[in-house]
């Protein structure tokens, strides 16, 4: 009997911890194979933020450091310069990579570090109970943001797929989703082109996961799927933005 | 005997840095130290396995310092006061995580942007933590251009050995002064196999984690409580100081750093006028040399801080003398330094 589906190796047993319906889960398996199909699990270093996933480390079967709150472009530009050799990647959500960390990504990104940056955005901020995220769309309510995302006050939700492409150090850059089977296919090619460009030494490249937060949202799983789709997607359109072809 | 050549502060402690074994800087430029940052980068970027970056902020370059010391290599990085705030987390996170680093701060006027003239109001900050949580960093004070030279390269061995980060708490004097130096031949040290923690790959054998973090109190407090044990060990084996005409004085200066040698001047013109004063000066600051000092002050009974700050090694001071003895301090502040006079006529107040 041939076996078609498992756990890959870069997954830990440890079960998930996060809510059911939320992304991270299929986030984590995707990343997960695609190390597999690299084979690089023994020769892969994460980089964990603070946030829902800052549990990744126990999900993830590779050496991980818990980085401080926004800082991992900076923790994972420190591993790899000094361990070129290494895979190294972040696992970033909204909060830490738009928010406190804007600098960090910013410049690992302009420095064309060479690492692969994995960003969740579920366009709120999870772990603390749903304020506000850089992500969070006009007029959504949040925790901070209780009367709809003002634009006036509060500035407009940021497009940071389309942002960091501005940058010449940025070699793949792309933004998926993982509300349905087709999304989350493409979203696989996506992952696994962005690590592809780290083992062929390209640069930077960062792949920006479009994804549910059903608790904070206060939607069941399904009913968060379709918002997404109804309204993320078309604020936040998928698709590559910077690719290793473009870059001179 | 070695050969003696003239370098600026900021440049020894980088030179010394590399012959220590540091392969890792990460830096942002800010007076008076940006000679470091400057020498840093010009000696790694032409080295192999070696990482130099101006990064974005003081934030991003402890971070780094971070990852880097997570894979085992000697890294390094530094600033000035303002600066040395920003990397306050990022410190605390390196001390939970007992990773080996070293930060310079060399001090200049404060609080806010302050001025870029030497100080040392960031005895609180280096000595009590600093960042939040528990925990100490080793400080090391030194008071010549070749003292940041041997306390540079001894803040790499100590580093390793607590796995703790150190610092090298300097000031914009000696940063930017020019003193000859030697770089001497220095005996092995043993240090620890970092190979069961760094993470460098999961080949042949599990995954190391390096999360300063736990939910559950009981394993946070016992991890605190290891810190506690480490810091114990630190008092114990590792302080040190200079005492110098302590024997017969009636008067004891404690001083550190500039302030120190500035101190030494002050020893001398007092004899000539047939005034015995003595000196303690602390060199770790953190462990503090409590013990000598409350030794002393069991025979002496008179002591004068002098601090280019508002007195706050002053506190560290009365604690270990505990009542037995007078403390008075003198203070200049604000990137002011004291001379020998003026220390001088406050000492007299007291004889």
């Amino acid at each position: 009997m041939k076996k078609v589906f498992g756990r890959p190796e870069s997954l830990t047993k440890v079960p998930f911890t996060y809510c059911p319906g939320c992304h991270h889960g299929i986030a984590h398996r995707l990343v997960a194979e695609v190390l597999d199909e690299f084979g690089v699990r023994k020769n892969t270093i994460g980089i964990c933020p603070v946030g829902c996933s800052v549990f990744a480390y126990l999900f993830f079967n590779v050496d991980m450091i818990c980085a401080a709150h926004g800082r991992a472009p900076a923790t994972a530009t420190g591993v790899k310069r000094l361990r070129p050799d290494s895979i190294v990647f972040t696992y970033q959500g909204d909060g830490d990579l738009a928010a406190i960390g804007t600098a960090e990504i910013v410049h690992a990104a302009n420095r064309g570090e060479n690492i692969t940056v994995i960003f969740i955005n579920n366009a709120i901020y999870g772990m603390t109970g749903g304020q506000m995220a850089p992500t969070t769309l006009v007029g959504q309510v949040a925790q901070t943001s209780p009367y709809g995302r003002d634009p006036k006050t509060m500035g407009y939700p940021i497009k940071m797929s389309e942002m960091l492409s501005t940058l010449k150090g940025a070699a793949y850059i792309s933004r998926v989703a993982l509300n349905k089977p087709a999304n989350i296919l493409k979203a696989k090619k996506s992952i696994k082109k962005a690590f592809q460009t780290q083992l062929d030494g390209k640069g930077f490249s960062m792949v920006e996961i479009l994804s549910t937060c059903p608790t904070n949202w206060g939607l069941n799983p399904v009913e968060a799927s379709k918002w997404l789709e109804e309204n993320m997607i078309p604020y936040y359109p998928l698709g590559e933005f910077r690719t290793p072809e473009e870059v001179v | 005997m070695g050969e003696k050549i003239l370098m600026k502060g900021n440049e020894a402690i980088g030179e010394a840095a590399i012959r220590a074994g540091c392969r890792a800087y990460f830096g942002y430029p800010i007076t008076p130290q940006s000679e470091l940052t400057a020498y840093m980068a010009k000696k790694l970027l032409k080295m192999k396995n070696a990482a130099f970056i101006q990064a974005e902020s003081e934030i991003a370059a402890i971070n780094m310092v971070y990852g880097a010391s997570a894979t085992g290599v000697r890294a390094m990085t530094s600033s000035s006061s303002p600066g040395i705030s920003l990397k306050q987390e990022g410190i605390s996170y390196i001390a939970l995580a007992e990773l080996p680093c070293v930060v310079v701060n060399i001090q200049r006027g404060g609080p806010g942007l302050g001025s870029i003239q030497p100080a040392q109001g960031d005895y609180f900050q280096a000595t009590k933590g600093g960042g939040h949580g528990d925990y100490h960093l080793i400080v090391l004070a030194p008071s010549s251009v070749q003292e940041l030279v041997d306390l540079t390269m001894d803040a790499f061995d100590l580093a390793d050995k607590y796995r703790n980060p150190v610092m090298i708490l300097g000031d914009g004097l000696l940063g930017q002064m020019m003193e000859a130096v030697e770089f001497k031949e220095r005996p092995k040290v043993n240090l620890p196999d970092k190979s069961n923690w760094i993470i460098t790959g999961c080949k042949d054998r599990e995954p190391h984690h390096i999360v300063p973090f736990d939910l559950d109190p009981s394993v946070l407090e016992e991890w605190n409580n290891n810190l506690g044990e480490k810091y114990k060990k630190l008092k114990e084996n590792e302080v040190r100081y200079e005492a110098m005409n302590v024997k017969n004085a009636d008067l004891i200066i404690v001083a550190y750093g500039t302030v120190a040698r500035i101190a030494k001047t002050v020893i001398q013109n007092a004899k000539k006028e047939g005034l015995n004063v003595g000196l303690i000066r602390p060199i770790t600051l953190f462990p503090f040399p409590e013990k000598i000092i409350a030794k002393v002050a069991e025979r002496v009974k008179k002591f004068l801080v002098v601090e280019m700050s508002m007195g706050q090694m002053i506190e560290d001071v009365k604690l270990a003398v505990n009542g037995k003895a007078n403390i008075e301090f003198y203070g200049r502040t604000g990137g002011v330094v004291p001379s020998p006079v003026e220390i001088l006529e406050e000492v007299k107040k007291y004889l």
